[in-house]
């Protein structure tokens, strides 16, 4: 007889098979499951066999870029005109969802790419900026990234200190941006800065122009798979048609960050799932006392918590998902969700942990991992205390932040 | 040219299977279903040889038998690339009956490839292609690890004991294909699965052929015995417990 057993794959301890507690299959299309299968045998075939090395040596394949791109994992929700899939926002979340059980770091190239570079060109740029960028970003040809950290203003960006001035012809840019994901492989990035007026505008950078470097940051312990790095800019040229022509202050960035935060909260569903995927099988191989320590009921509870955590964190990521669809969801809901999310993926990385004792810190089994790279996405695209704040403002209608 | 490629609905093979109480169906809440990996494999290399082709290999057309709800892994083979679908509607009761209804609904297209898997890995029967190509009249060639063409000719590699065997069918046959007939199979695109949509997926009705096997029930192996351990150096206990415990020798 021929079996037709997978692959068998070092870095995959046991069979992915992520809990579906409450059915939610039954909400997602044919199309989104088809879409789920694709992305997730491409991050067993690809990530999985080589991400704990990539992270253990800090170092980002750049092959994924390209892969990704005939994948069509970029811009899925563009239209085809641009290169995008054309397909909703559940599509978008449930991509997101598998590439963060790959990685964070694979994830946060993807959301990087989509919501914070496709998504402004999309929607603020001109014709040509769409006609010539977008395509290549979409592809995989092009890599982009996005500056709005900055070495002195993280959570406010308001204070933004990267300036343009009018030269006529084109515009001068100076300033320097912090933390930004791709930074140093990036071909082309969105910047915001201010105007002579102190208002926020958009600009697409290129890589080649003169004055503009991007060293990379070294010494994280988290997101080891994914390029972090500065954008410097000492009097860039940038032509005026690079501008965005007609948004204007922080609504423009905020936009993108609404959208990329969406992404998160379905992503780090993916990193939760992994972890419990290997939490409760092995607690169910490991025995202590004679017993599976999936017998001792101080083991249940952590994992009857989880899974009821993750089946919360999936029922809020659909409900966002058809409001977005639906062009409803509000930059609150989607804070909260974000902030949700990606708190329950830590709390559930730190507990699945546990569960595995000490083969827990190794890398031959994705928790550890996973838990690192959680540390950043519960500081970017907006800190914890950040959205607690937002949803706090739009419950009281009194601003905290200040 | 056009190819026809047999596809058929299983469970994932990570799935674990249960058997109901009574031993006569399997459980098949939360199973999560893929295109038999043999399929899989099989409709990648039509792929690559209808790019390849420059043209001469005009289509790519999955075939199923099953019920409605096997149309995801049908648009997922649309996705992945297959030119249209064309699902016999009804339940797959064994090979004789699926060869049937094959042969039956394409009978006019007149495919000059049919690839089928060598087996599907739900009931792991191997036997739908050969009875496939006796129903269409046609040459078969089994155990399939490589198919090329070469201008008119398809040339396929036959795995043999200790090697393989080249084959020139004459067209059209059925290709009965194993392992190593691509290197992977192809992971759908979003764009792919976009376009899927609009793909034509026919439903004909089954005709009135019937099975010729009745199905009586499941049956798990033995759970496996305790089993004792003997010291090497103890040949004696290990002779007596064969000679009386187990009785055979
Ligand atoms: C791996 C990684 C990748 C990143 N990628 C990008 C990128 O691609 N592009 C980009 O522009 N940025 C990126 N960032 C930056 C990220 O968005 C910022 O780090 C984040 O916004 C927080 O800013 P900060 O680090 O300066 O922290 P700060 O703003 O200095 O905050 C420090 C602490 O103070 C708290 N705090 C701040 N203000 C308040 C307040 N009003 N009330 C209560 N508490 C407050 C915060 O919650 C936090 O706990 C990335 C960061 C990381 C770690």
């Amino acid at each position: 007889m021929f079996i037709f057993a997978p692959t068998k794959n070092n870095n995959m301890p046991y069979p992915y098979n992520p809990p579906d507690y409450f059915q939610i299959d039954e909400l997602l299309s044919e199309e989104h499951k088809i879409v789920r299968s694709a992305i997730r045998d491409w991050v067993n075939r690809s990530v999985v066999p080589v991400i704990d090395q990539a992270a253990h040596e800090h170092k980002f394949h750049e092959r994924f870029i390209k892969e990704l791109g005939e994948l069509g994992a970029f811009g899925p929700f563009i239209p085809t005109e641009y290169g995008g899939a054309g397909m909703d926002h559940i599509a978008y979340g449930v991509i997101m969802t598998e590439l963060e059980r790959g990685d964070s770091a694979i994830r946060s190239t993807a959301s990087v790419h989509t919501s914070l570079v496709m998504y402004p060109i999309f929607t603020f740029g001109s014709e040509e900026q769409k006609r010539k960028y977008l395509p290549g970003l979409a592809s995989g040809d092009l890599i982009g990234c996005f500056g709005l950290t900055e070495p002195n203003q993280g959570s406010d960006p308001g204070g933004m200190e990267a300036k343009i001035k009018d030269m006529g012809g084109h515009y001068l840019l100076n300033g320097a941006k912090m933390w930004i994901t791709n930074s140093s492989i990036a071909d082309i990035a969105v910047v915001w800065a201010k105007d002579e007026n102190g208002i926020v505008r958009g600009m697409v950078v290129e890589k080649e122009w003169t004055g503009f470097s991007a060293p990379e940051t070294h010494n994280k312990w988290s997101l080891r798979a994914s390029v972090t790095g500065e954008l410097v800019f000492d009097d860039v040229k940038v032509p005026k048609e690079n501008v965005f022509p007609e948004i204007k202050g922080l609504k423009g960035p905020l936009m993108c960050l609404n959208s990329a935060r969406y992404g998160i909260a379905w992503g780090a569903i993916g990193a939760a799932m992994d972890c419990y995927n290997t939490a409760l099988q092995y607690s169910l191989e490991r025995k202590q006392f004679n017993k599976p320590i999936a017998a001792f009921q101080l083991q249940q509870k952590k994992l009857a918590e989880i899974v009821t955590e993750i089946t919360k964190a999936q029922l809020l990521a659909w409900r966002l998902g058809k409001l977005k669809n639906e062009g409803k969801a509000t930059p609150a809901q989607i804070s909260m969700a974000k902030c949700n999310n990606v708190e329950m993926a830590l709390n559930v990385a730190r507990e699945s942990r546990q569960i595995l004792g000490a083969m827990g810190i190794t890398g031959d089994f994705p928790i550890m991992r996973h838990m690192m790279n959680l540390e950043s996405v519960i500081t970017y695209e907006g800190t914890h205390d950040i959205h607690l704040l937002i949803t706090g403002s739009d419950i009281t209608g009194i601003h905290a932040f200040e | 040219m056009k190819i026809l490629v047999c596809v058929s609905n299983v469970p994932d093979t990570t799935t674990k299977i249960k058997l109901s109480g009574d031993m006569h169906s399997v459980d098949l809440a939360n199973v999560q279903w893929i295109i038999n990996p043999w399929d899989e494999l099989a409709l990648t290399r039509a792929l690559e040889l209808k790019e390849a082709s420059e043209g001469k290999i005009e289509k790519v057309t999955v075939m199923l038998v099953g019920a409605k709800s096997a149309e995801p892994t049908m648009r997922k083979a649309l996705a992945i690339g297959a030119d249209d679908a064309v699902r016999v509607d009804a339940e797959p009761l064994d090979a004789y009956f699926v060869a049937g209804q094959i042969a039956g609904a394409i009978k006019d297209e007149n495919y000059d490839l049919v690839f089928c898997g060598i087996e599907s890995s739900d009931y792991n029967g191997s036997a739908m292609g050969s009875m496939l190509s006796e129903f269409m009249n046609i040459p078969s060639v089994s155990s399939v690890s490589k198919v090329e063409m070469d201008d008119d000719q398809i040339v396929v590699n036959r795995e043999i004991a200790g090697g393989f065997e080249v084959v020139v069918p004459e067209l059209p046959f059925v290709a009965i294909v194993q392992k190593g007939i691509t290197k992977e199979p192809r992971i759908p695109s979003m764009r792919g699965i976009m376009m899927a949509r609009k793909k034509p997926l026919k439903v004909v009705e089954a005709s009135g052929l019937e099975a010729l096997t009745e199905f009586v029930k499941y049956e798990p192996p033995q759970p496996k015995a305790a089993c004792k351990m003997i010291d090497a150096d103890n040949v004696a206990e290990l002779v007596d417990l064969l000679h009386n415990e187990a009785k055979i020798i």
